[in-house]
């Protein structure tokens, strides 16, 4: 067993058990891509309908941007840890398991999307009104200016806005592994902290921070190639 | 044929209603250039809004070639929409997309096929003179460059009608004229009707053959260039016409007539309007040789090109001890039909 006292403790990697760390690394890396794609989609879904909810007279309008608004305001606000707790009878069902990474994915989903959805509508908002302008004159319809204008014109602050989200769910699948979800958070906790086994702990903080860099150059990458501004 | 009828506009702001267009009538002829003037705030760009519905009038209606455009909703608006073109001040481009696909951008909207669109596209690039910029992106442009894509975008779907929302007021003095003379060149080789609104009396002179004077919401003053230029009727008028044939500011020419009349009380100061022929012929040298007795300073002067023709003003002092002969020259103008206005008679 492992040494939980002296800084020489980080470094018995000859404790690590390194099958079971690449299953981990590989345990987050699915939770992270999964619920990314997932929270893209329905982030922006949830975004458009709020930018294109925002600037209306009619008030079934107003009510159903209200509603929204509302929905992305409440899972904004909780608290990620709790929100996982609240949702366990619903991943239940929905899962069919409390353990292990998918069942990880509906309280990360929850909780990414309201925030990337929010992203989304202020990178819509960021866009320049004249272009939109410009697009009505020329006889367009309100789905050619979303596909031609309001996606492309934004692509810049829409992957921008996924790369900072993606890095939170990162931290946030460390956070349900704590309580199950498998992963390198999973195995930091059981078998660096509860076996007292640092060097477990310092190997799975490398890997995690390695793939957050990983993560920050690709959206940095694919930002610069896009931005012709 | 572009038809304003009792067209009024009221916006409905926290602070009370705005009315921003007030009983506005206005008829455009087809093939024209048609400038609407206006300090800023005085509703041009609520006007030329409602050509293509960005606007809708409050009161009154606008009649494009007989239909409605003020009561059109939905996909018939959107239809009438694709035959106009418009331009805009901060040309309003997608900076995702190159030159080509900026132009292409509205062939999009109207379904054309891609292939169509590419060599509709280009042949439009050669006609605004960007031959070699296809790939470009619009942050790598020129002000003047972005322009000319503007206007080869409103031009892609062969519209009737061409509007330009202060087109040139982002651009430098030269940018300015090589935008115009593309716009002057393609009314002529396109024959299409263009509607332009600026606050600079110099886009309506260089290039349009009809000019409104928009105040306040109203509409105090129009007709063809050359008369409103030649015999500005309304204060605004004169103004924005001093603004434009004044090369010196109007205070320097004051300056100027003050110290004349101090050095020669006597004298007689007038301003002459040539215009047409007339601004090529020598009648001022004419004139001093029937009236042998008279002196002439002249104080400023200037021609300018219009549409229409040239169009000259000329500041001058006449000097003389019989008042017949400086009587007799203002009489050898006018029977030369060069305008005068006695500005002082000392």
């Amino acid at each position: 067993m492992g040494n939980t006292t002296g800084f020489a403790s980080y470094f018995k990697l000859s404790n690590v058990n390194w099958p079971d760390m690449g299953s981990a690394t590989w345990e987050t890396i699915w939770m992270t891509v999964v619920s990314i794609i997932v929270v893209a989609i329905l982030g922006a879904l949830l975004g458009l309908l709020l930018f294109e909810t925002s600037s209306s007279n009619s008030i079934l309008v107003k009510i159903l941007n209200w509603v929204v608004a509302a929905f992305v305001n409440v899972f904004r606000s909780i608290p990620f840890i709790i929100l996982i707790v609240l949702l366990l009878p619903a991943t239940q069902v929905i899962m069919g398991t409390i353990i292990g990474p998918s069942a990880a994915l509906p309280s990360l989903i929850i909780s990414a999307a309201p925030f990337y959805a929010r992203l989304v509508e202020l990178a819509f908002h960021e866009i320049d009104h004249g272009v939109i302008e410009a697009a009505e004159a020329m006889g367009a319809t309100r789905w050619q200016i979303i596909f031609k204008v309001l996606l492309p014109e934004s692509m810049p602050a829409l992957v921008s806005g996924i790369t900072v989200t993606s890095i939170s769910l990162i931290g946030y699948t460390a956070m349900a592994g704590a309580i199950g979800a498998g992963g390198l958070g999973n195995l930091a906790y059981l078998d660096g902290f509860q076996a007292s086994n640092n060097a477990v702990t310092l190997v799975a903080t490398v890997i995690i921070v390695l793939i957050v860099f990983v993560f920050q150059y690709l959206g940095d990458f694919a930002v610069k190639h896009i931005d012709k501004r | 044929m572009i038809e304003f009828k009792n067209v009024s506009k009221t916006f409905n702001a926290k602070e009370g209603d705005v009315h921003a267009v007030k009983d506005v009538n206005l008829s455009i002829p087809d093939g024209k250039i048609y400038g609407i003037v206006g300090y800023s705030g005085a509703g041009k760009s609520t006007i030329i809004r409602m050509l293509n519905g960005l606007e809708f009038p409050t009161t009154g209606s606008v009649t494009i070639n007989g239909s409605e455009i003020s009561s059109l909703k939905g996909k018939d608006l959107r239809n009438q929409r694709l035959k106009i073109g418009m331009v805009f001040q901060h040309f309003n481009l997608l900076w995702s997309r190159t030159v080509l696909e900026n132009i292409e951008f509205p062939l999009e909207i109207a379904k054309v096929s891609k292939n169509e669109r590419k060599e509709k596209a280009q042949k439009l690039i050669e006609l605004v003179g960007l031959e070699g910029r296809e790939n470009a992106y619009p942050s790598e442009l020129s002000g003047g460059q972005k322009q000319r894509v503007g206007i080869a975008r409103a031009l892609a779907n062969d519209p009737e009608i061409l509007l330009s929302d202060e087109a040139t007021s982002a651009l430098d003095p030269q940018t300015t004229d090589e935008v115009l003379d593309l716009m002057v060149d393609i009314n002529k080789k396109l024959n299409l009707t263009v509607v332009v609104i600026t606050h600079e009396m110099h886009v309506i002179r260089k290039i349009c053959d009809h000019v409104a004077v928009l105040d306040a919401g109203k509409i105090v003053e129009e007709g063809p260039v050359l008369d409103v230029f030649k015999n500005p009727q309304q204060a605004i008028t004169k103004r924005f016409v001093n603004q434009e044939t004044s090369s010196a500011s109007l205070d320097d020419t004051t300056v100027v007539v003050s110290e004349l009349l101090d050095k020669y009380p006597n004298g007689l100061i007038i301003r002459l309007t040539f215009h047409g022929d007339q601004a090529k012929l020598p009648i001022v040298s004419e004139m001093l040789r029937q009236f042998p007795d008279v002196d002439l300073s002249i104080i400023e002067g200037n021609i300018h090109q219009t549409q229409e023709g040239a169009l000259g003003s000329l500041y001058i002092q006449l000097l003389s001890d019989h008042h017949d002969s400086l009587d007799g020259a203002i009489e050898y103008f006018n029977t030369m039909r060069v305008e005068t206005e006695v500005i002082k008679r000392g």
